[in-house]
């Protein structure tokens, strides 16, 4: 028996006025370590299994602070029949209003097969950190298939659009020395923000296997690849710090 | 269409600057990761999948005539690294004198006019194309091929690969360049938004790289 499962956010500058959990997707209020609401994403069974359809929207209003984190890995696992599984997230976050969003690693567990789509759409002055981390397989296992598209839009213009594939059911290739070159996971840390307009951030490396670059739009994404979930959370945590860090300086007052 | 025309324009000798451009195959190189012909068709077929795809879909949506100014922000959007987004630019400002010259068209001097610092080389190709009297699935197949015989070509010099080798590497895959081709002209068909967005990851990183080196033989 497949699930069909939306569960929703909406945050506003006093607080939460909808936090709606749904069947596999259970969503708890959690203490903020800084300004506005948290909320952390707890999955109550491990989920999605083949055909299972689970969906989160967010939508942080003008002027609202949230960030989303989740309690533990999100493990895609086969189920019964040979359809795949959907994991459509969308976030919507308005003027002057911020986004923290910070689950864990997905984990593409042998036999499984995942379409996840997240679509994020900003305001001209909206602001976003946004980490998506996939690991090819549990420890020592061979991975299931999964595809993951990632899509931005900013005051109505595309900003980013990337889609991984991998996996026994993508196309070849995935593996080999122009995609993923043997690394299992793999993972991505968008920060965008207004601040970024008049200062790009300046494109860099960030090992052999990572780097920082600045977007056509007010925005640096951090692309990662890793022979394992921990190292991976390591770069991008380095990452997140340093980029934050660079940004808290501009938006402090005073400061050249 | 003019199976001629396609050979122009598919030709490897095309006058558009495209032999400067390893497609990332000199950073592979360089990395360890291309070392013979069966690591450079794995290179090749990941390629393809991904940007191959990818491009060759904004490609065929230009020669349906879609927008160039939204095209140029999906290719945008779609290109993380600068490093690969300032190539695209340089081909396509390559591609757009060679096509104006070879065959005039309005089509291509309003492109040229509305982008004077040049727009990714898909979808000048795709405008290319279209101005040529070819249709989607013909820029869909030039760019989808151009995705591996670049890198091909750059291999055989970068690694003194034997050239019979590299060019069965690409004999090998032609069904999967057809597929990709075919899968690119069909989902131009479904609106500019809905391209493709196939990405390799590995290529963004290691274009930053390649990119800051003082001496390379290839441009990208």
């Amino acid at each position: 028996m497949s699930i069909d499962a939306t569960a929703r956010i909406v945050a506003d500058r006093t607080g939460l006025p909808v936090l709606a959990g749904d069947g596999p997707i259970a969503l708890r209020r959690t203490r903020a370590h800084g300004p506005g609401h948290r909320v952390t994403v707890v999955g109550a069974m491990s989920a999605p299994l083949g055909g299972d359809r689970l969906a989160i929207e967010a939508e942080v209003l003008d002027g609202a602070h949230l960030t989303v984190d989740s309690a533990a890995a999100t493990i895609a696992l086969p189920g019964h029949g040979a359809e795949h599984a959907t994991y459509c997230i969308t976030l919507d976050v308005g003027e002057d209003a911020e986004l923290h969003w910070l689950p864990d690693q997905l984990v593409a567990a042998r036999g499984s097969d995942l379409r996840m789509r997240t679509r994020v759409r900003l305001a001209p002055g909206a602001r976003l950190v946004l980490r998506e981390e996939q690991i090819l397989g549990r420890y020592g296992e061979e991975p299931g298939t999964l595809t993951a598209r990632l899509t931005v839009h900013r005051a109505g213009r595309p900003l980013l659009d990337t889609e991984l594939a991998c996996g026994p059911g993508a196309p070849g290739g995935w593996d080999g020395p122009a995609v993923l070159a043997g690394h299992r996971a793999v993972g991505q840390l968008l920060v965008v923000d207004p601040v970024y307009e008049d200062r790009p951030p300046e494109p860099r490396l960030l090992g052999p296997t990572a780097a920082l670059t600045p977007l056509a739009g007010p925005a640096a994404l951090v692309t990662a690849l890793a022979r394992d979930a921990l190292t991976l959370r390591r770069v991008l945590d380095r990452a997140r710090q340093d980029v934050l860090g660079g940004l808290h300086g501009a938006h402090s007052p005073g400061r050249p | 269409m003019s199976r001629a025309t396609l050979l122009v324009l598919a030709d490897g000798r095309f006058p558009a600057g495209g032999h400067a451009h390893s497609g990332g195959a000199e950073a592979a190189v360089r990395a360890g990761r291309i070392n013979d012909a069966a690591d450079l068709a794995a290179f090749c077929r990941g390629r393809l999948h991904t940007v191959g795809l990818t491009s060759a879909a904004l490609a065929a949506s230009a020669a349906l005539g879609n927008d160039p100014v939204e095209l140029d922000a999906a290719a945008d959007a779609r290109t993380p690294s600068p490093a690969l987004r300032a190539a695209a630019r340089r081909l396509g400002r390559q591609m757009m004198r060679a096509a104006r010259a070879t065959w005039p068209h309005p089509l291509l001097d309003a492109l040229a006019a509305r982008f004077p610092r040049g727009t990714h080389q898909p979808v000048v190709l795709g405008s290319a194309a279209r101005a040529a009297g070819l249709g989607a699935e013909d820029a869909a197949y030039c760019v989808a091929y151009e995705t591996i015989s670049g890198p091909a070509t750059a291999a055989v010099r970068l690694l003194s690969l034997d050239p019979f080798q590299a060019t069965a590497v690409l004999a090998r895959l032609a069904p999967e360049t057809d597929a990709v081709a075919a899968r690119a002209a069909a989902a131009a068909r479904d609106g500019v938004d809905a391209l493709p967005a196939a990405s390799a990851p590995l290529l963004e990183i290691t274009a930053e790289e390649h990119a800051a080196w003082p001496v390379r033989l290839f441009a990208s």
